[in-house]
């Protein structure tokens, strides 16, 4: 990764393990050995398909669940030192996700307009005026105040409530948003819409973003660095476009096989198993044994071998 | 042989509101033919699965409004339920929206098929359950799957036990509604190809595919429909739609989807501004109007449909002067 900044958030080493049962318990390693940075201003991809843990690293990075190795530093802070309610607050005004479903985030009884006075209830934000502060923000999502404003959740699009949500991180200018499967709910002609303000919004704003996905297209389209997630692990992380012209890992490949693209159709001849990665990631990981996460070219490793 | 399997013209079905009328399928115009897969895209609220679910479940508050479908000559809109229902799995079947997750969770996968068999009244004796462990053969799961629970299947394998269960019979005509977007994209491959080979192997005659996702349908689909609001916006060969699009919409769709090798960096993709229109006793004209670039004052009468080369109709007044770029004045 390039050096010469100094990573917003810093990820090392991180992993998690899930214990399910008391007498006989299961052990479910949802992520392991993960490191990453994120540069300010950045948008980071965080690849991968379900079950392979790109949601828990979302989750151990907005404090939800506590990683059971390694650490998440902020600024060079560890944030599992943040302990105190006025830490955890100080770090949420800052650290912020917005979610697949926005249907389940906004409470269907209260109007739209509670999620911004709830972050004007929790935190200082230093806004002389409160409403013209939320009406900049919503035009700098390109939503017009007076026909969002006062409405409920029903009453407006799945993009509409997106497009809110990125105003309220706007709002309290965070330096880092966890947008996990945003756009992954939204029709077509309106996702890419929600997506440029996203890119837009972050270079504006100097915000950082880890976007969650498991689409390789939206990833390739806005993000400066890709991370790929199989099993928990990560198998290939650097910048975009090397990963994206040169995958070396079995899983990589896989998953560029199999992305439907416009202009480019599958090979009806190529028999095509879901099931055969497994076999391959394994026959992968033996004949490369011992050489571990290596950097093949500037900014651009891939995991060899598991052990 | 029949050229086509269903021929719909001018279909309306409406929901039958309190405050009125959904026109949530109007004036549909289509045939499929014959050892065609058709894919049918459009955004959510387009009449997509409606337009499915007025061919198979017809139930209330969905009203049959006026228009004549007939499936391999049987007029089903004129049917009764129980003759209807002779026709399911046997002529017509429906993976609807979600079905992997409908599933018994306190039933065998084997009580759930033998369940569903003796419904239709066919015998469930050693024949049948040899038929099956053929069709899940050809789906690549074991047959041990017939002993398990499905919340002990992943998502992909849960739909494509559901695509053998809905095939077993035969049918002629298969609606796919959705199938692959509740799934991972190496599933999603496997399950849109599968579909492709049930019609190669002729266990299927013809299917329609209903999904939002173009870049799925270019790869199997032999035409592609495009709706827009409950209106029939546009259909043509699968090459014909991607590559010499006529309505605005359609174009619209196409130039949206993101792929590998565009970046944000170096070209922005544009969206569609604005949102679908209610269909709550929608007027006249065309429905996209409000959101297309092209619009003119004509645009307040609902255009026609029109023949634009062999297969390919479209229902836009301008299709002629903006050509397939769009390069005709705003």
């Amino acid at each position: 990764m390039a050096k010469n900044n100094k990573p917003v958030m810093a990820v090392r080493n991180l992993s998690k393990v899930f214990k399910s049962g008391i007498l006989n318990p299961e052990y479910t390693v949802a992520a392991k050995d993960v490191s990453f940075d994120i540069e300010k201003g950045k948008i980071i991809s965080l690849i991968g398909e379900s079950g392979s843990g790109k949601t828990t690293v979302g989750k151990l990075i907005l404090k939800l669940i506590n990683p059971s190795q390694g650490q998440i530093l902020y600024n060079g802070q560890d944030i599992s030192e943040i302990e105190s309610k006025a830490e955890t607050k100080a770090y949420y005004r800052k650290v912020q996700g917005i979610f697949q479903d926005p249907f389940a985030t906004f409470n269907p009884l209260y109007r739209v307009d509670r999620v911004f006075d709830m972050i004007f209830d929790s935190f200082e934000l230093g806004f002389e005026d409160k409403d013209q502060a939320i009406r900049d923000a919503l035009y700098d999502v390109n939503l017009n105040p007076d026909r969002t404003l006062g409405k409920f959740p029903h009453q407006l699009s799945g993009g509409q409530l997106q497009r809110l949500l990125i105003a309220r991180a706007l709002l309290m200018d965070v330096d880092v948003l966890i947008a996990d499967e945003l756009i992954s709910m939204l029709d077509a002609s309106t996702r890419i819409g929600v997506l440029n303000l996203l890119v837009e919004s972050c270079k504006k704003h100097g915000m950082s973003v880890i976007f969650i996905t498991h689409d390789l297209n939206l990833g390739y389209y806005i993000s400066d660095q890709s991370l790929i997630m199989y099993k928990g692990r990560l198998v290939e992380r650097g910048e975009t476009r090397k990963i994206y012209e040169n995958a070396v890992h079995p899983y990589t490949q896989m998953l560029f096989e199999a992305v439907p693209e416009i202009g480019e159709r599958w090979d009806p001849e190529e028999e095509f198993l879901p099931e055969q990665v497994v076999n391959d990631v394994q026959n992968f990981y033996q004949e490369n044994e011992g050489k571990g996460f290596v950097e093949i070219e500037e900014d651009h490793s891939v995991l060899f071998s598991d052990k | 042989m029949r050229e086509n399997i269903l021929e719909v013209k001018n279909l309306k079905a409406y929901y039958d509101i309190l405050k009125g009328q959904v026109k949530a399928v109007d004036n549909v115009t289509f045939n499929l033919k014959n050892g065609e897969i058709l894919g049918l895209a459009g955004e959510s609220g387009c009449g997509k699965s409606t337009l499915a679910s007025s061919f198979i479940s017809r139930k209330k508050p969905l009203k049959y409004v006026s228009g004549e479908v007939d499936l391999v000559g049987h007029k089903i809109m004129e049917m009764n339920e129980s003759e209807f229902k002779k026709l399911r799995l046997r002529t017509i079947s429906l993976i609807p929206q979600y079905a992997l997750d409908a599933f018994s969770p306190t039933k065998k996968i084997k009580t759930y098929i033998s369940d569903l068999a003796r419904q239709q009244g066919v015998k469930t004796d050693k024949k049948f359950f040899d038929k099956v462990r053929e069709r899940l053969d050809l789906v690549n799961l074991d047959e041990t799957v017939l002993n398990r629970y499905s919340i002990e299947l992943s998502g992909g394998m849960k739909q494509r036990v559901i695509m053998v269960i809905s095939t077993i019979l035969d049918p002629e005509f298969l609606i796919a509604d959705e199938i692959t977007s509740a799934l991972d994209v190496s599933s999603q491959r496997f399950v849109a190809t599968m579909l492709a080979n049930l019609r190669d192997l002729e266990i299927i005659k013809s299917a329609i595919f209903i999904t939002h996702d173009l870049s799925i349908l270019y790869q199997i689909a032999d035409r592609i429909m495009i709706m827009y609001a409950g209106n029939f916006a546009e259909i043509g060969p699968t090459d014909e739609i991607v590559d010499n699009p006529r309505h605005p919409y359609t174009r619209a769709l196409i130039d949206s989807l993101p792929k590998v090798g565009i970046q944000y960096k170096d070209q922005r993709l544009a969206g569609i501004n604005g949102t679908p229109p209610h269909l709550l006793n929608i007027g006249e004209g065309c429905r996209f109007r409000q959101r297309c670039p092209y619009a003119v004052e004509k645009c307040e009468e609902s255009p026609k449909r029109e023949q634009v080369a062999e297969d390919h109709y479209v229902s836009c007044w301008r299709w002629k002067e903006l050509g397939s770029d769009l390069s005709g004045q705003k």
